[in-house]
C-alpha cells in the first residue's frame, strides 16, 4: 500500500460521509473542516470509517493531528506502513 | 376491518406520494412493520403500521400523492374474517380479471363493499371511494394488454415512463420477478425548493401561533468535558460518545422537573407527554433539515442515547426515516455549536411549545470566588411557548440542565 492508495482509501472514507465533496477542488495542505461542512458526528463518522478500512486505532487525543487530508494521509501511513512490512511486504 | 391511513408525518408535512408497498394482501404485519415508503417534500419516509393483522386491499395507488389521515389499505384484524365476496384482492390473477376498460381493484371494491360488510361504517366506504375517484396513473395500452397476458398485477408495478407511467417493459420486468424499480426521485432543486416551502410554511404558523419567550444561559462545561474524555480514551473508536449526546439526555432529564415544556399544544390545550422524544434537528446535506424523535432520551442510559442518535443521523442522512419519528417529537434540540455560532435563539416547530438551543464550546473569562478563570463554557438557550409556561418555569429549566450538566456520571 502506497501513498496513492491511503489517499484513495481516505477521500473514500470522507465521501462516504460527505458525497458532494469534489476531491479536484480539495486543498490537501488547508483545513478540511473549513472546505467540508463536517459536524462532529460527520467528524467521528470519519474516524470509524477510517479505523475500519485501515484496521488502525485513532484516539481522540490524535483529532488535532488530523487537521488537513495531507495530515490524515501521513498519520494513516505511518501506522499502516510498519504493520505491511511486519507482514513481509 | 381496519382502515390503515397515512400518519401524521410532523406538521410541515401533510401529505406524501406512495413510493413503495412492502407488503401485498393476504401478508400478516404486526405493529412497528415497515408496510410502505412515501416520498415527502424533505425526505421518503418508511411508513410503519401500528396494528396487527392481515392486509386486506391495498388502496392507495403507487404514484398517488395522498393527504395525511387518508385510507392507504385495509387490514383485517386478528380473527376478523374476510369479507364474502371480497377475498384477497390485488393478488397476482387480479389484473387478467378487470374489465376492458381496465378500472383499477380501488374502485372495484368501493362498488362491491356496500353488499358485502353490512357492518363497515359510510365513512370507510367514502374514503375508499375517494381514493377512487383520484386520478388513476397512467399505464400504456400495451402495458395494461402484456400484464393481463402474463397476470401481473398493475398495482404493484413500479412506473419508470413520463410521470411514471407504466411501460410495457415495467410489466414484464415485474413478470420476471425482477427488483421493482423505485421511480425516480425528484430533481435535487426540486425537493429544495419543496423543503424550504414546508419549513416556511411550519415556521410561519408558529410565529403566528406561539407567542414565543427566550431564555439563555452560560453553561461550564470543564466537568462533562473532562468526564467524556475519561470515558473515550478508554473506549474502542466505535464506542466513543459525543458531547450531543451528554446535551440531549440532560434536556430530557432536566425536562421532568417542568414538565409544561414538554408535550403537545392541540385544539387549544396543551397535553404533557410523560415520554420525552427529543427531536434532533439535523440538516440535511442537500439542503433544509428535519427533526426526527429520539424515543424515551429520559429512560435511556447515554450509550443507548449515542447509539440511536448514530442510527438516527445516518439514516436521516440516506433518507430513510420512520412516520413514528417523524410525528412523536414532545420537545426538540437544535445544536449548532458545530458551526462556531455563540448561541441559537430558535423557532418552536409546533405543535410542540418548547426548543432547546445550544451554542459552541469553547474557553470563555470565568468569575468564580473573586477570581477570573478561562474555562470551556455554552449557552444554552430555550425558546417557549408563553400559552403554557412563563419566563420563572423556563429559567428553573435552564437551571436544571446546567446543575446537571456539571455532574455528568449522574445522567
Amino acid at each position: 500500500m502506497d501513498r496513492q492508495d491511503i489517499r484513495k482509501g481516505v477521500i473514500a472514507s470522507i465521501k462516504a460521509i460527505a458525497p458532494e465533496v469534489d476531491e479536484s477542488e480539495l486543498l490537501a495542505d488547508r483545513p478540511l473542516r473549513e472546505q467540508v461542512d463536517l459536524d462532529s458526528m460527520d467528524w467521528l463518522n470519519i474516524i470509524v470509517s477510517l479505523h475500519e478500512r485501515f484496521g488502525i486505532d485513532i484516539s481522540e487525543g490524535d483529532y488535532a493531528k488530523l487537521a488537513t487530508l495531507d495530515a490524515i494521509i501521513s498519520y494513516v501511513a505511518e501506522r499502516v506502513a510498519p504493520h505491511l512490512r511486519a507482514g513481509g511486504e | 376491518m381496519i382502515k390503515f391511513k397515512l400518519p401524521s408525518l410532523g406538521a410541515d408535512m401533510d401529505e406524501g406520494k406512495l413510493l413503495r408497498w412492502n407488503v401485498v394482501p393476504g401478508q400478516r404485519v404486526n405493529k412497528g412493520d415497515v408496510i410502505a415508503v412515501v416520498d415527502t417534500s424533505k425526505a421518503a419516509i418508511d411508513v410503519e403500521c401500528w396494528h396487527e393483522g392481515v392486509v386486506h386491499q391495498l388502496v392507495a395507488e403507487l404514484g398517488q400523492t395522498i393527504p395525511v389521515g387518508t385510507v392507504m389499505a385495509l387490514l383485517l384484524g386478528p380473527g376478523e374474517a374476510t369479507p364474502a365476496t371480497g377475498g384477497p384482492t390485488s393478488s397476482a390473477g387480479g389484473a387478467a380479471a378487470l374489465p376492458a376498460s381496465g378500472i383499477g381493484p380501488a374502485r372495484g371494491a368501493a362498488t362491491n363493499l356496500p353488499n358485502s360488510d353490512a357492518s363497515v361504517p359510510p365513512s370507510f366506504l367514502q374514503a375508499v371511494a375517494a381514493a377512487a375517484a383520484t386520478p388513476r396513473r397512467r399505464v400504456s395500452p400495451a402495458a395494461r394488454q402484456r400484464a393481463a397476458a402474463l397476470g401481473v398485477d398493475l398495482d404493484r408495478v413500479a412506473g419508470t415512463g413520463v410521470e411514471g407511467a407504466v411501460t410495457r417493459e415495467d410489466v414484464e420486468r415485474a413478470a420476471a420477478g425482477g427488483a421493482r424499480p423505485t421511480p425516480p426521485p425528484p430533481a435535487a432543486v426540486e425537493r429544495t425548493t419543496e423543503t424550504r416551502k414546508a419549513i416556511a410554511t411550519a415556521m410561519s404558523r408558529s410565529k403566528r401561533d406561539i407567542p414565543h419567550y427566550y431564555l439563555a444561559e452560560t453553561v461550564p462545561m470543564r466537568n462533562a468535558l473532562d468526564w467524556l474524555r475519561d470515558l473515550n480514551v478508554q473506549r474502542p473508536v466505535t464506542e466513543r460518545l459525543l458531547t450531543a449526546a451528554l446535551l440531549l439526555k440532560a434536556v430530557a432529564v432536566a425536562v421532568r422537573d417542568v414538565p409544561e415544556l414538554n408535550g403537545l399544544f392541540v385544539d387549544g390545550a396543551f397535553r404533557v407527554s410523560a415520554a420525552v422524544h427529543v427531536g434532533v434537528a439535523i440538516s440535511l446535506r442537500q439542503g433544509g433539515l428535519v427533526a426526527p424523535a429520539l424515543h424515551d432520551v429520559g429512560a435511556k442510559d447515554i450509550d443507548a442515547v449515542m447509539r440511536e442518535l448514530t442510527d438516527l443521523v445516518k439514516r436521516c442522512r440516506a433518507g430513510s426515516l420512520r412516520s413514528s419519528e417523524m410525528a412523536d417529537p414532545t420537545i426538540t434540540v437544535t445544536n449548532l455549536g458545530d458551526q462556531g455560532v455563540e448561541s441559537v435563539f430558535g423557532v418552536i416547530y409546533p405543535p410542540q411549545v418548547a426548543l432547546v438551543g445550544f451554542g459552541r464550546i469553547a474557553e470563555r473569562p470565568w468569575a468564580e470566588e473573586g477570581r477570573v478563570a478561562a474555562i470551556p463554557a455554552l449557552v444554552a438557550s430555550l425558546s417557549a411557548d408563553h400559552r403554557v409556561s412563563d419566563g420563572h418555569r423556563g429559567a428553573l429549566f435552564l437551571a436544571r440542565l446546567r446543575n446537571l450538566l456539571q455532574r455528568p456520571q449522574d445522567l
